[in-house]
């Protein structure tokens, strides 16, 4: 609490006289301090949760990592109290329905947000960013129970990886949506009146100006969105069995992911089990933090500079 | 965060439909636009409507009332379940959670913008949303594992002193209680919470914060008569959203809450399930649809709860925009 740390025009209370007819008194000075110390203590409070699971996280799981086999094998034929396999069977899962998710969500959330920035007005548009806003705080479960309910009970199909993958896009484009729109926004006017007056159509101005403009906050969001999707669990607990082995068919049989299994380890009681329940977690949690990093990287150095 | 509280300024767009000439490409790219907005209206209503349909039956063909009994027995033909358990956990852990972050939440959000030094502030703001990032798998590992022997002190003394009040009663002996669920859900949606008033406490007019200063306010006065005040209502709209996410949360409830078949209880160290984790831990048994219809049911409630909760937190948001700008 050293006078460096002030932000704002600072007028702070120690610069204050003591005595005479503007002095402060005790108390107020005192409530101030508690403030003060309470705002950083708030602070510190907040990341003890952030430094005490990553440091268990890695404590647990980093020994299994480090092995190559980690990244090359499935769990084919390990029971739970034999070391040995990888999770490659998992993160496969995970990375290729992530994919499949944004190959659908992505398009639609860009459209979506263009629609919102450049062409929608009045109560559409309006019905639209409130729908946007609904979705992003619809439950995970919720989306894939609609999936169940869409692709298993209505259409009788199988529980299949590209279910897992329709579900998150549910919860993929409101994530891009925003983030997309938030970058659209952002584009100059200028570059779309000076298109407009060289007689350049309005769907090639958006096309070849205004979006290559806002590339880089668009691979942010689709990035964020990535990294929020591969972490969900619910849509794989309902619409994608775990399999030990490994499954490159999005379309039939039952797939891993990561999320599925750190569950298919919990609450066992062997060692080895143990070890790699904490190991995909950590395999979980670097893959959604490098995404997560890597987005603010491309947001930071493509960002629309005024 | 941007993602939380953007909000599209669709009456300010200074252009208008400049430059469209009406050929091909033009009808084609504003087609292509509006049917993904009308998309994703479609795609809500028709998260609705479909989970309506499929627990429309399974509802007719309960024997028990679906917002009265306390039964969940779904594997005979004869359907009996309700919800008033599921509820009353999911809404109790939610809130709880809520009750703990916010207070954290606004000391984080009002460090970050008035006391943290400028070049820290940033860096600081992204290690905070980090614990957005973290799956929510890995909170349920962690809270189950890790944090449950530290919890179990805590709950014993809260319950030798104040085990007279029914919330905190600690007579049930549970491993896995909702308190534990609600401190677990408390830390995943600080960041929420934190990112949205972060946003709302840094839109304070510096005329306000100047004028407290200018008459003498310390520092403390000044957020509380000019940055809390005007940050009142998102900060209000951000609770309610972290409220949305604790109760929709799934997995990591899931893993942390013990399922019990003991008597039903008010106390914040029992058992129970939540909707979302009651739909988890039977989804390997969505055989016949008569009993996937009784838990599509239950995901029907969440999903009107969770859209009330959000909805109510829109509006806020949105009216105080209306007096700010």
């Amino acid at each position: 609490m050293t006078d460096s740390l002030t932000t704002a025009p600072d007028l702070s209370v120690r610069r204050a006289p003591r005595r005479g007819l503007d002095a402060l008194s005790a108390g107020r000075v005192l409530r101030n301090r508690i403030a003060t110390v309470g705002m950083y203590l708030a602070f510190g409070l907040a990341l003890v949760p952030l430094l005490w699971i990553l440091a268990s996280v890695i404590g647990h799981g980093w020994h299994l990592l480090v092995e190559p086999v980690w990244w090359t094998n499935s769990q084919r034929n390990i029971i739970p109290d034999r070391v040995g396999g990888g999770a490659y069977h998992a993160v496969y899962g995970t990375v290729v329905q992530a994919i499949a998710c944004s190959a659908i969500a992505v398009p639609l959330a860009v459209f979506t947000a263009i629609y919102l920035v450049e062409y929608g007005r009045g109560r559409l548009a309006r019905v639209v960013s409130f729908m946007v806003d609904i979705l992003t705080g619809i439950p995970s479960i919720v989306a894939a129970l609609f999936v169940y309910a869409l692709w298993v009970t209505t259409f009788g199909l199988e529980r299949v990886g590209f279910a897992v993958s329709l579900s998150l896009v549910l919860l993929m484009i409101p994530v891009v949506v925003r983030s997309t729109e938030e970058m659209l926004k952002l584009v100059p006017n200028e570059l779309r009146e000076a298109a407009y007056a060289l007689g350049v159509p309005k769907w090639k101005t958006i096309a070849r100006i205004v979006l290559p403009t806002a590339l880089g906050g668009i691979v942010t969001g689709i990035m964020l969105g990535l990294a929020r999707v591969m972490g969900e669990t619910a849509p794989l607990l309902i619409l994608g069995p775990y399999a030990a082995s490994i499954n490159s068919d999005l379309f039939s049989g039952n797939m891993a992911a990561l999320p599925t299994m750190i569950k298919e380890n919990f609450g066992l009681p062997d060692q080895p089990a143990i070890d790699r329940m904490w190991a995909s977690a950590l395999t979980l949690i670097l893959i959604v933090l490098l995404l997560n990093l890597a987005g603010r990287f491309v947001a930071r150095y493509s960002g629309i500079r005024k | 965060m941007a993602t939380i509280t953007g909000h599209s300024d669709i009456d300010g767009a200074p252009l208008g439909d400049l430059g469209t000439t009406g050929r091909l490409g033009d009808r084609l790219f504003r087609g292509l636009s509006a049917g993904s907005g009308l998309l994703v209206i479609g795609l809500v209503a028709a998260v609705g409507t479909f989970l309506l349909v499929q627990a429309l039956p399974s509802l007719a063909r309960n024997q028990a009332g679906f917002l009265t009994d306390r039964v969940w027995e779904v594997d005979s033909e004869n359907l009996r379940f309700g919800i008033p358990d599921l509820l009353w956990v999911t809404v109790v852990s939610s809130v709880v959670a809520m009750a703990l972050a916010l207070p954290v939440a606004i000391g984080v959000a009002l460090f970050l913008t008035e006391y943290a030094p400028r070049r820290l502030a940033r860096p600081f703001a992204y290690l905070v949303d980090l614990l957005a990032a973290v799956p929510s798998i890995v909170y349920g590992l962690w809270g189950a594992t890790i944090l449950l022997p530290y919890v179990r002190p805590v709950q014993e003394a809260l319950g030798t002193w104040l085990g007279w009040i029914p919330l905190l009663d600690n007579s049930a002996t549970v491993t896995g209680t909702i308190f534990l669920a609600s401190l677990v859900l408390a830390i995943m949606i600080l960041p929420i919470i934190t990112a949205i008033s972060r946003e709302v406490f840094a839109q304070t007019p510096l005329t306000h914060k100047e004028g407290a200063l200018a008459l003498g306010a310390t520092r403390w006065e000044m957020i509380r008569t000019a940055v809390l005040p005007f940050g009142t209502p998102g900060v209000i709209s951000a609770a309610m959203l972290g409220l949305g996410r604790a109760l929709g949360e799934t997995i990591a409830v899931s893993l942390i809450l013990s399922t019990t078949n003991a008597a039903f209880s008010w106390s914040l160290f029992s058992g129970g399930e939540t909707f979302a984790s009651k739909i988890a831990n039977n989804a390997q048994e969505f055989d016949s649809p008569t009993k996937a219809g009784a838990f599509i049911a239950a995901g029907l409630v969440l999903f009107v709860l969770t859209f009330v909760v959000n909805a109510i937190a829109r509006m806020v948001i949105e009216r105080r925009k209306a007096f700010s700008e």
